[in-house]
């Protein structure tokens, strides 16, 4: 790298020469409300990612719930799929999967997580509409905060709390409602009667709904998450990033409405001061990129309509990139420059990783089978001319119904299990079986030694329902 | 370990604990009460990428915190629980006893499940599905490492799905068995029958079997046998439950079938041992598992 990307620019400090703490001192924010396309999609996101968390618990998919995570037991089921401990490879490849989208979105166009589908930032965006709605927008906020404490304030904050907090409770109980059946859950919360864990678990994810979306906020993204400290090196010179447009703004200034810009000797920037207002994390775009921006594109939406009103064109602020700011790129030049190498490597890995996915979730047998060799009986022998070995078998039933599974053994001549070959066992439970396997032998041309074998499973009645399993056979 | 050291270690480490948190304590204040004056911008002095430095500001308040959180924390675990050398903390916690706890609570739970197998007659448990069940699981977890998981044994560990019992198979002996452990002994005979003599016992242990045997070594061989070995295996090789002497007449050898391991047996003896079971296994499990290998070899009809 020859030149840095990003330019961490230091926060505004006022110059006085006396000694200060260490310590950044809070300042509360207050985000100006902002329309537009920017916000229309943030909250298209808002209500997608809601809709499925408060709305998939309470779907039910034949005798139970469609998506639950039964830790007590287990079993995690996602609609008509159940996964059990030993399916943790999906758990994994889950994470790949989102690690690698992360890396994607990042490239192509910056902190598109942070600003629009973040939890952190959708449950800002819902607390800070309710917030509006009942304390008014940003100046009102600020003259209620710096007002006296009069009844009127003091009913409004009421207010404000009471319903946040009834939002937190209910996402703490929507998130408890994934482990245990939510509609039990629900009548044990009409009859308080939850158990201490869920109680716990309810109150808690509702404290830290109610904290980080209703003070901590911005906090959180600054000083807490450690992904706005790593986003540098997602980023390249190609990125789409909001920017401000300096070399078109600057020198910034006001100006009276019929007065030509051009001969003033000012740029387009009328230093209204509407894109800090409306910042949620309370920086200033036009001082470049900064660690604090989470991309939200409030300012975008702002600034734009600021330059219809005064009749300049748009894009003052725009999603840009560091190369099309520097070359004066056209939009269908900067956009051509997304499809570069690092973005179709993603591109090409992701999407391999989710098609090899999506076909072992395809053809997965929900059918597990374990052989367990005895280790303490080697090989028996069994009258004159026959060898005997002993298996445990633990079958797991992964489908929800009763499968009735018959299992043979191959691998040697003459080789046949003594005893039952068929064995029932319930939906979604394991039942451990024990095998005696034998082989005819003459004795005297016993061979010592191991030998391998298979153990077939199937289900019966069920084609396709079919594990094998491999082990060893001992003669001596 | 204590009887292998001295008293100092304990106070070595009670010491070093105590002086490092409070030390860390101290630091964490140390820091954050710094102050700078604001012209001046301190950096760590570390440069990345060319230009790009590092503030020297102390950490967010909130991690402050964490750490005296984390503080309070270990000197009130250091105080509750075992943790300053030999210290046994307020709560006298241990693991014996937080061993004992939950046996007693999980017995507590699981007992009445129980105990309703323990009254009942091992021949009616041996038909109840639900028994066997449990019993299966008994036996997996507990027998099968020695007998196998089918009960069917391997050398020296006997077979417990046929009908050849060592020391009975009634559902007493079985229980006894289980509860109070066994020890097999049969003496090594090698100083009194010599190394000939050995030899044609073992004929003749082979011959009651049907097995092929020299018929001179046979003839000889059933004397000696009835001096030595009839008082514990009996005039016609039949065994003893008493005793745990094995039936010689059959075709089940425990040690080994075949000239050489019979001769091994008479000259070395062999010493067998079931451990007992009554101090690890309640009651009511020792019940059902009785009640498993009584039906491993007696399946109700």
């Amino acid at each position: 790298m020859a030149q840095p990307l990003l330019k961490i620019v230091p926060a505004t400090k006022p110059a006085a020469p006396a000694e200060e703490p260490l310590y950044e001192v809070l300042k509360k924010i207050y985000p100006r409300a902002v329309h537009g396309w920017f916000a229309a999609w943030r909250w298209a996101l808002v209500w997608a990612t809601q809709l499925v968390f408060y709305g998939l618990a309470w779907l039910e998919w034949g005798e139970r719930q469609a998506v639950l995570f039964d830790i007590v037991h287990r079993k995690f089921y996602i609609l008509g799929l159940v996964f059990w401990p030993q399916d943790v490879i999906y758990l994994t490849v889950l994470l790949i999967v989102s690690a690698l989208a992360l890396f994607l979105f990042t490239a192509v166009a910056g902190r598109l997580w942070c600003g629009y589908a973040c939890p952190q930032t959708v449950y800002t965006e819902i607390f800070l509409w309710v917030e509006r709605r009942i304390e008014g927008d940003r100046a009102a906020r600020m003259k209620l905060d710096q007002g006296p404490v009069t009844k009127a304030r003091l009913l409004r904050k009421t207010a404000k709390h009471a319903v946040w907090i009834a939002i937190a409770l209910w996402t703490g109980f929507t998130f408890v409602g994934y482990v245990t059946p939510i509609r039990e859950l629900w009548g044990e919360v009409l009859a308080l009667s939850t158990g201490p864990w869920e109680t716990f678990w309810i109150l808690f994810y509702g404290f830290a709904t109610h904290g980080n979306a209703g003070f901590m906020r911005e906090q959180v993204c600054v000083y807490m998450c450690p992904y706005a400290r790593f986003q540098s090196a997602m980023f390249d010179r190609d990125t789409l990033m909001i920017t401000y447009d300096s070399a078109r703004g600057e020198p910034r200034g006001r100006r009276s409405k019929n007065a030509d810009a051009g001969s003033l000797g000012l740029g387009d920037c009328v230093d209204c001061g509407i894109c800090v207002q409306v910042c949620p994390t309370g920086i200033d775009i036009r001082d470049g990129l900064q660690y604090e921006c989470i991309g939200c594109a409030a300012c975008i939406d702002a600034c734009d309509q600021v330059m219809a009103k005064v009749g300049y064109p748009k894009g003052l602020i725009r999603y840009s990139t560091a190369h099309a700011l520097e070359n004066r790129l056209t939009r269908a030049q900067m956009f051509a420059r997304a499809f570069r190498p690092r973005v179709l490597v993603y591109t090409a890995i992701l999407g391999a990783i989710v098609v090899a996915t999506a076909a072992s979730l395809w053809l997965r047998v929900p059918l597990k089978v374990d052989v367990i060799r005895d280790r303490a009986a080697i090989a028996r022998e069994v009258g004159d001319d026959q060898i005997e070995n002993v298996y445990r078998l633990q079958i797991m039933n992964t489908t929800e119904r009763p499968r009735v599974y018959e299992i043979g053994v191959s691998g040697l001549e003459d080789i046949h299990i003594d005893g039952n070959l068929r064995f029932e066992v319930e939906g979604a439970t394991g039942r451990m079986v024990p095998l005696k396997v034998r082989v005819h032998v003459e004795r005297e041309h016993v061979r010592p030694g191991t030998y391998p074998i298979e153990f077939r499973v199937s289900a019966v009645g069920v084609p396709g329902e079919t594990v094998r399993e491999k082990s060893v056979f001992i003669m001596r | 370990m204590s009887e292998f050291s001295s008293g100092f270690w304990d106070l070595y480490i009670a010491v070093v604990s105590v002086v490092s948190i409070v030390a860390c304590a101290v630091f964490l204040k140390l820091q954050s009460a710094r102050r700078v004056s604001t012209g001046s911008i301190e950096t760590t002095g570390h440069t990345w990428d060319e230009d790009l430095g590092e503030y020297n500001n102390p950490l967010p308040r909130w991690w402050m915190w964490l750490f005296y959180i984390t503080i309070a924390f270990s000197l009130a675990y250091l105080a509750l629980y075992p943790g300053l050398g030999s210290y046994q903390g307020l709560w006298q916690w241990s693991q014996v006893k937080q061993l004992e706890e939950e046996t007693a609570r999980a017995d507590k739970r699981f007992g009445p499940i129980y105990e309703k197998f323990a009254r009942q007659d091992v021949a009616e448990l041996a038909k109840s599905r639900e028994a066997l069940a449990i019993g299966q699981k008994l036996f997996l977890n507990t027998c099968a490492g020695c007998h196998a998981s089918d009960g069917g044994g391997s050398r020296g560990f006997p077979n417990l799905t046929d009908r050849d019992w060592l020391w009975g198979g009634e559902p007493a002996a079985i229980k006894a068995t289980i509860a109070e452990g066994r020890t097999g002994v049969m003496p090594p005979f090698g100083p009194v029958l010599g190394e000939q003599g050995a030899k044609d016992v073992a004929h003749y242990v082979l011959s009651l079997s049907g097995a092929a045997a020299d018929s001179i070594r046979v003839a000889r061989g059933k004397d000696l046998f009835a001096e030595n070995c009839a008082a514990c295996h009996g005039a016609e090789a039949k065994g003893n439950p008493a005793l745990g002497a094995p039936d010689l007449s059959d075709k089940i050898w425990l040690h080994g079938s075949g000239e050489a391991a019979i001769v091994e047996t008479i000259t070395k003896g062999r010493t067998n041992q079931m451990p007992a079971h009554k101090e690890l296994l309640s009651e009511a499990k020792i019940q059902l598992l009785t009640a498993y290998v009584y039906s491993l070899s007696a399946p109700p009809r």
